[in-house]
């Protein structure tokens, strides 16, 4: 019998974990926030429900700031898969005028995405949110359990977290309780890419490299994505060969420099690559434990 | 202090990720555990960074947070690569677990690093439960302390059965090798009886570096490999430990889309499935056949332990969550009493009265803690009586179940094996739990008295219509046969019981009861 890849392990614990969920929650939701994450996540979960339609809503909180492509990727997705897509907007903050520019990415984020992510989940009375987030991105992430339990507040209690052996894991909640559930937690940037070639999922082209109108600003490279963003003085939009490790907001995005055009040339990239990630993520440098504080906030 | 080591090579080319789909490529999974300020957290620290896996920005941040939180001086605290929590780098402890990914061209490894305070064993333990090696770290200016005895033992009834003892902080102890050789034998000597496969002491500096990724040229007397070239190294393959075994699928979820359509979805606890093959449902213990092993990438023709499937069988029989789909030949049983180690996580002890929830396999069920058997000594690891169970104490005990669950002992079956209990006031998970070789049913009790009574009666008036038939035969008289009859009848009822009584109350020539395995 031989033993199974790294990846097969992993595919298949992400797999249990997704049906799990299904099985001991009332009103799951899976996060969908376009990336390379989210495309390995519902990919997994198309597996693990097959041959069912996917039982479960896909969630994007859209911040009305992403890339224009990954909306066009995402509801031609969408509707590939045939499955329910809730595209949740925090209307007040819309309306507030709150903006990536003007309000600076800490406020942006906090009423944007979690406060929108509270709103979310409360308006849909979903008891847990299954995200790809990974334990290998980020400190406070490293120590978070795969069923995360929240508060009715939605708060994450870092020093108090349940015992999670085996694959045993405690589903047991209050009403108003929730759980942040991560099948990708033992999951690296690496295998993501890897899994990506190996099963042959489609992203977002932005991690491909491509001539892009470019900004050099608070030395990053931020993509001109449209005519919301004005430019400094002194500012030139230049284009250039660039793509994106991770995307989110694509006014708190960095992009990097970078020929690589194919799956094999990313991966040879990535691995090269000296520093991490998220470093290209402004929002994860607004302070030593900003992370962990907007997850407690609500944050995933 | 970095130039402590002047003739070591300079630090090391990056360590790139391999391909990760490479089939030969193996991972590891291990945890680092010991004592508070042993140095765990910095011991991975170091292997990260003098492997070259550290991304240059998290350098960045690690000299600003040196110089803020750092309890090293000027130089870097490689414990602040782990401790994630704000509450963990303002003490300078480490909370909860963290885990680690890592990969160098040899392996694939998870690490988690867990905490050494008494406080959260529970944590040390949810590390463990999927660890294949123990890195178990002591002070060498300190010795073996209760913590390393305690994580030794959990690790080991979690079933680790790879230990590496690094001595740490052996710059305190002026690279001593008399000083490292005591204390691996005070190590050998104090785990001797929980029966790890592989114990590899290193004698190593998690803060300076000697022997972490590096050989360290301060100790020349060490001839063994560094904790890397062993990590990289360890044959941890035929540890599972069934084997291939019997077929075992813990039904997690039914899959029924339509009316047509209706499979079991789980994940292979043991074995090796195939269509046709014959298998039963437990509990309950219907029988059919597996028709088919359904998968996004196409039906399967053979699947195996850890593949995470859908099963068709070719009846149609009641099958929920919690069920266990298994090869007929499978000796696997369900049982409504369960005897199992518990590792205490709760603060508060044990309501005995209560039930509590018990999440066994997929299965769930009421459980109440029937009996207390012994705790297990820390330092001893021999059992002694108590009343209750203390904040991470390890006891043996008897669980009653409101239902009957498959259930296998842990050391065969981590799936039917291993459980937790949860309260179902507070939510919070009590225990963990390792389901051990259920003892035997106790030997047939002795005869109450009224028994043997009774057996004298009825063996009497057999024996007294025999002495009656006999005594008429033989006499030709019904008078004297009567009275012979008659007198022996109450005699020999008095003689039988107490010669009854005097056996059973003799052992001599008994077979005694096979003793339960431990």
């Amino acid at each position: 019998m031989k033993p199974l890849s790294h990846l097969r392990l992993l595919e298949a614990e992400s797999i249990h974990i997704l049906r799990e969920t299904l099985a001991t929650c009332e009103n799951p939701v899976l996060l969908y926030s376009i990336g390379k994450d989210s495309s390995v996540l519902l990919h997994l979960a198309q597996k693990a429900f097959h041959p069912a339609r996917l039982p479960l809503p896909l969630l994007h909180v859209d911040t009305g700031w992403k890339f224009r492509e990954m909306i066009a990727f995402r509801d031609r997705r969408a509707a590939e898969i045939g499955c329910d897509l809730i595209v949740h907007v925090n209307r007040e903050g819309q309306a507030a005028g709150i903006n990536p520019f003007d309000s600076g990415s800490r406020l942006h984020t906090d009423v944007m995405k979690t406060a929108a992510l509270r709103q979310a989940l409360d308006l849909h009375r979903f008891d847990a949110a299954i995200g790809g987030a990974r334990r290998d991105e980020e400190k406070s992430r490293a120590k978070e359990r795969i069923f995360s339990l929240r508060s009715a507040g939605h708060r994450w209690d870092p020093k108090n977290q349940r015992p999670e052996p085996w694959r045993r894991f405690n589903t047991r909640k209050r009403p108003g309780e929730s759980f942040r559930v991560f099948p990708l937690s033992n999951w690296t940037e690496a295998d993501v890419w890897d899994y990506v070639e190996l099963e042959k999922i489609e992203v977002v082209p932005l991690y491909f490299a491509a001539k892009r109108p470019v900004v050099q600003r608070d030395g990053m490279l931020i993509m001109r994505d449209d005519e919301r963003m004005a430019l400094r003085p002194g500012e030139i939009v230049e284009h250039r060969n660039v793509r994106f490790r991770t995307l989110g907001c694509y006014p708190l995005t960095g992009a990097i420099e970078s020929e690589a055009t194919t799956l094999p040339q990313i991966i040879a990239e990535m691995r090269a690559a000296r520093v991490s990630e998220r470093q290209g993520r402004l929002i994860d440098h607004d302070g030593g434990g900003s992370m962990e504080q907007k997850k407690q906030e609500g944050y995933f | 202090m970095e130039t402590a080591l002047a003739d070591r090579p300079a630090a090391p080319s990056p360590v790139y990720a391999p391909r990760a789909a490479d089939p030969a490529l193996t991972r590891l999974r291990f945890l680092t555990c010991g004592s508070v300020d042993d140095g765990k957290s910095t011991l991975i620290g170091r292997l990260l960074h003098d492997a070259g896996l550290v991304p240059t920005d998290q350098l960045g941040t690690l000299h600003q947070d040196s110089r803020r939180y750092g309890t090293n001086g000027a130089a870097l605290d490689f414990a602040l690569l782990v401790d994630g929590l704000a509450a963990e780098r303002e003490q300078g402890i480490t909370i909860d677990v963290a885990y680690r990914y890592f990969a160098t061209p040899r392996r694939a490894f998870i690490v988690a690093d867990t905490p050494g305070h008494e406080q959260y064993t529970r944590n040390m333990a949810t590390g463990a439960s999927g660890a294949e090696l123990a890195v178990i770290l002591v002070d060498a200016s300190k010795g073996i302390l209760a913590q390393t005895r305690r994580h030794s033992f959990i690790a080991a009834i979690l079933g680790i059965r790879h230990v590496v003892l690094a001595v740490n902080k052996m710059d305190l102890v002026g690279c001593d090798g008399a000083v490292f050789d005591t204390l691996e034998n005070d190590y050998r000597d104090a785990v001797a009886t929980l029966g790890f496969t592989s114990i590899t002491a290193i004698p190593l500096s998690a803060r300076e570096g000697d022997n972490v990724v590096q050989r360290s040229a301060r100790m020349p007397w060490y001839h063994g490999p560094t904790l890397l070239d062993h990590l990289e190294q360890i044959d941890v393959v035929g540890d599972s430990p069934r084997g291939p075994g019997a077929f075992r699928l813990p039904v997690q979820w039914v899959n029924r889309p339509d009316a047509r359509f209706r499979g079991y979805a789980g994940t292979i606890a043991a074995g090796i499935v195939r269509p046709g093959d014959a298998v039963r449902v437990l509990p309950g213990g219907r029988t059919s056949h597996v028709a088919r092993i359904v998968t996004a990438d196409g039906d399967l023709a053979e699947a195996s332990a850890g593949q995470a499937i859908t099963l068709t069988l070719t009846d149609e029989i009641d099958i929920s969550r919690g069920d266990v789909i298994c090869a007929v030949d499978d000796d696997v049983r369900t049982h409504d009493h369960i005897d199992a180690l518990l590792l205490w996580t709760d603060d508060a002890p044990p309501r005995l009265a209560d039930a509590y929830d018990i999440r066994l396999g997929t299965a769930r069920a009421s459980a109440r803690i029937s009996t207390v058997h012994h705790a297990v000594d820390i330092h001893s690891f021999t059992p002694h009586a108590v009343e209750s169970l203390a904040a991470n104490s390890i006891a043996r005990v008897t669980l009653r179940l409101d239902r009957a669950l498959p259930a296998s002992p842990y050391t065969q079956d981590r799936e039917l094996g291993g459980f937790i209990l949860i309260d179902p006031l507070t939510h919070a998970t009590v225990a963990l739990g390792m389901v051990q070789p259920t003892e035997p049913e106790p030997a047939r009790p002795a005869e109450r008295r009224w028994r043997s009574f009774a057996k004298a009666v009825t063996w009497r008036i057999t024996g007294s219509f025999d002495t009656f038939v006999l005594g008429w035969l033989i006499t030709g008289r019904y008078d004297i046969a009567g009275g012979i009859a008659g007198a022996e009848m109450f005699t020999k009822i008095a003689l039988f019981y107490l010669h009854e009584r005097a056996w059973t109350s003799l052992s001599w020539g008994r077979v005694a009861p096979p003793s339960p395995p431990r």
